[in-house]
C-alpha cells in the first residue's frame, strides 16, 4: 500500500515537472530565438532563414545596435529620465502618504481618491493638452518635461499605496518619538520613511521598470531623436534598419536588459510591488 | 468622518480627536509643513492631470489644427465620430482586444497560478520563466514578435514543423490576420503578470476549506468551483480593473506593429486617437476619440475607485 502511494506520488512530481518544463520552454522559445537571431549575420539570417541553426557568430550587431542605432545614448537619456523620475516620485508620494495617514487632514479621503483618480485616467485625454501646453510654456522637447510628466501621472497610485502601507505602522512609535520632542518633518524622514523601506523598495523596482519601459509620453512630448528614451528610440532603430532582424534583435536585447537585472536583482521586491498595488 | 471611531484613544493626550489634528494621539493642530506636504504633491498632479485633462475636454468641442486659434464646434465632432468608419472600426477591435486579451490573461493568469500554485522544489524557476517577459517593455516585446511573424519566422516555421504549413501566413502584413497576432505578443506579456496577482490570492486561501470540502467527498472541479472561485472574488475584481485599464491603454504593441494597418484593420481606439492628433494634427477630433475613451473606462475608474475607498477606511 504504502509503495503505491509513494510511486503515485513519485509518478505526480514527474509528471508535474514535465509540464512546467514544457510550458517553460513554450515560454521561453521566443526569447531563446531572438538571442540566436541577435548574434547571427545578415548574410546567414537572409541565406538560411529566420529559423536555422546559426552559422555565424556576428556580435558586430550590438554594436551596429549600440552606436548606429543609437542606443547608447538612448540608455544614457532612459537613465537621465527614469532615476530622477522615480526619486521624485517617491518623495513626493511618500510626503502626501504621510500626511494623509498619520494627520486628521479635512477631507482626508477625497484627496486620496483624486489623486488616485488622476492616475487611472486614460492617458490619451492628457496628451494634447500637455504637449500643448509645454510649447507653449517653451518647455516642449525637454527631458526634464518628460521627468516632470511621468511623475504627474503616476503620483496619485503611489500615495494610494504608500498611505495604506502607513496606516499600519503602530501610533505609539510615533507617539514615543513625540514625547522625545520630534517635530514632524524628524517623524517622517526619521521614523516613518525607514519603517515604510519595504514598500518604497517594492515600488521603485515598479515605476523604474514603467517609466524605463513608457513609450506613450516620450513621443508625445519629445521631438528631437537624440533626446529619445530607449523605447522610442528602439522604433527609429527599427525605421533605420528595415528587414536586418538581427540588429533589430540585437536592439530590442539591449532594450530589455536593464529591466531584466533589475527584476532578477531585486525579484522579490518586485513581485510585492505588483500585489501592493492591487487594491484588494 | 468615520475613521474617527475607528482608532480608540491610546493615549490620554489623544483623548479629543478632532479635524485638524494628530490622528491617534499627539499635539494639537496640523502644522503647515503637514499642509505643504499634501498640497505640493496635489499641486504637480492638477498642473500635469487635472488641468490638462479639463483642458483635453475643452479641445474636443473645438476644431483645431494646432496652428490658427481653436473654433468652437459644440458636439460636432462627438456626432462625426458615429458617421466614422474608421472609428467604428477601432471601437469594434477594442472590444475585440478586450475580449480577447482579457479573457485569455484572466483564464492563462488563473491557470499558471493554480499550475504552480504549490511551493516546491524547481518552482521559482518555473513562475520567473514565466514572469519574465512582464519586465520587457511592450515595443521590445512587439519588435521580437515581429521577426517571429516574418514569412521565414518561428510562427510559420512551427506551423508547417507540426504538419498545417497550409495555414502560413503574412501575419501583419493580411489585414484578417494583424490584429489578433498582435493581441499575442501582449497576452504572452501579460499572463505572467496576472498569474503573479493570482498566486497571491491562492495563498491566502485557509487550506482548511479545502480540508472540508474533501471531507464532504467533493471532487477537485468542485474544489475550484465552490471554494477557490468564491476565495478569489476579490482578487478577479482586481484582475478585471487592471484588464480593463491595460486594454483601453494598449497602443504600444500597436503603433510599434502596423500603426493599425494594414487598412485600419488593426486600428484601436488609442492608436487612432495618437494618429489623428499628432500626425493629422486634428487636435479636436482627436481630443474627442480621447473623451470616448476615458467615457468607456469610466465604470472600471469608480468601480476600482469605490473599492479603493472601502479599503482606505
Amino acid at each position: 500500500m504504502a509503495a503505491t502511494a509513494t510511486l503515485g506520488k513519485r509518478m505526480r512530481t514527474i509528471g508535474f515537472h514535465t509540464g512546467a518544463s514544457a510550458l517553460s520552454l513554450l515560454w521561453f522559445l521566443p526569447i531563446a530565438l531572438i538571442l540566436v537571431i541577435s548574434f547571427r549575420s545578415t548574410d546567414d539570417v537572409l541565406g538560411n532563414g529566420l529559423n536555422a541553426l546559426p552559422h555565424s557568430f556576428a556580435p558586430g550587431n550590438y554594436s551596429a545596435a549600440w552606436s548606429g542605432g543609437g542606443m547608447q545614448q538612448a540608455l544614457i537619456n532612459s537613465a537621465i529620465v527614469s532615476v530622477p523620475a522615480v526619486v521624485v516620485t517617491l518623495l513626493l508620494a511618500s510626503m502626501a502618504a504621510f500626511a494623509l495617514s498619520r494627520y486628521e487632514i479635512p477631507l482626508r479621503r477625497t484627496l486620496i481618491l483624486v489623486m488616485l483618480g488622476g492616475n487611472l485616467l486614460p492617458p490619451q485625454i492628457l496628451l494634447v493638452p500637455v504637449a500643448k501646453l509645454s510649447q507653449v510654456f517653451g518647455l516642449y522637447d525637454s527631458l526634464p518635461t518628460l521627468i516632470a510628466v511621468e511623475v504627474g501621472f503616476g503620483l496619485g497610485f503611489y500615495v494610494f499605496v504608500l498611505q495604506g502601507f502607513m496606516r499600519t505602522i503602530p501610533a505609539e512609535i510615533q507617539q514615543a518619538a513625540l514625547i522625545d520632542g520630534a517635530g514632524p518633518f524628524q517623524i517622517y524622514w526619521r521614523i516613518v520613511l525607514p519603517l515604510t523601506r519595504p514598500a518604497l523598495a517594492a515600488l521603485a523596482a515598479l515605476s523604474f521598470t514603467w517609466v524605463f519601459n513608457d513609450l506613450l509620453w516620450p513621443i508625445t512630448v519629445l521631438v528631437t531623436q537624440s533626446k529619445m528614451p530607449v523605447t522610442p528610440a528602439l522604433l527609429s532603430l527599427q525605421g533605420q534598419y528595415v528587414s536586418y532582424w538581427n540588429v533589430i534583435a540585437a536592439g530590442s536585447v539591449i532594450a530589455a536588459i536593464p529591466t531584466v537585472a533589475v527584476f532578477l536583482r531585486f525579484q522579490r521586491h518586485f513581485i510585492a510591488g505588483l500585489n501592493l498595488g492591487a487594491v484588494k | 468622518m468615520t475613521l474617527l471611531h475607528t482608532q480608540a484613544p491610546v493615549a490620554p493626550a489623544a483623548a479629543p480627536l478632532r479635524r485638524g489634528r494628530l490622528r491617534r494621539g499627539g499635539p494639537a493642530r496640523t502644522s503647515p509643513l503637514i499642509l505643504a506636504f499634501v498640497l505640493v504633491p496635489l499641486l504637480v498632479e492638477s498642473v500635469s492631470v487635472f488641468w490638462p485633462a479639463i483642458q483635453g475636454v475643452y479641445i474636443s468641442l473645438t476644431n483645431w489644427n494646432g496652428v490658427d486659434a481653436p473654433s468652437f464646434a459644440g458636439l460636432g465632432n462627438y456626432s462625426r465620430m458615429l458617421h466614422d468608419p474608421v472609428f467604428l472600426k477601432a471601437l469594434g477591435n477594442t472590444a475585440i482586444w478586450l475580449l480577447l486579451f482579457g479573457g485569455l490573461s484572466a483564464a492563462g493568469g488563473l491557470g499558471c497560478a493554480m499550475f504552480l500554485q504549490r511551493e516546491r522544489r524547481g518552482i521559482a524557476v518555473y513562475r520567473a520563466v514565466l514572469f519574465l517577459p512582464v519586465v520587457f517593455s511592450l515595443t521590445a516585446t512587439a519588435l521580437m514578435w515581429q521577426t517571429l511573424y516574418q514569412p521565414t519566422g518561428m510562427a510559420n516555421g512551427l506551423l508547417s514543423a507540426i504538419g498545417l504549413g497550409g495555414w502560413q501566413h503574412a501575419w501583419l502584413a493580411n489585414p484578417n490576420t494583424a490584429l489578433y497576432a498582435q493581441i499575442l505578443p501582449a497576452l504572452w506579456r501579460e499572463i505572467g503578470y496576472v498569474m503573479v496577482l493570482y498566486l497571491a490570492g491562492l495563498k491566502g486561501i485557509d487550506p482548511a476549506l479545502y480540508e472540508a470540502a474533501k471531507m464532504d467527498g467533493a471532487s477537485a472541479w468542485q474544489q475550484f468551483r465552490h471554494v477557490t472561485l468564491p476565495q478569489l472574488r476579490g482578487v478577479n475584481a482586481v484582475v478585471v480593473s487592471v484588464i480593463i485599464i491595460d486594454s483601453l491603454r494598449s497602443f504600444d504593441v500597436v503603433w510599434s506593429l502596423t500603426q493599425g494597418g494594414p487598412f485600419n484593420s488593426s486600428q484601436l481606439l488609442s492608436t487612432y486617437m495618437y494618429q489623428t492628433a499628432f500626425v493629422n494634427t486634428d487636435f479636436g477630433y482627436g481630443c474627442a476619440l480621447a473623451v470616448a475613451i476615458f467615457v468607456l473606462a469610466f465604470g472600471v475608474i469608480v468601480s476600482y475607485l469605490v473599492r479603493a475607498f472601502k479599503e482606505s477606511d
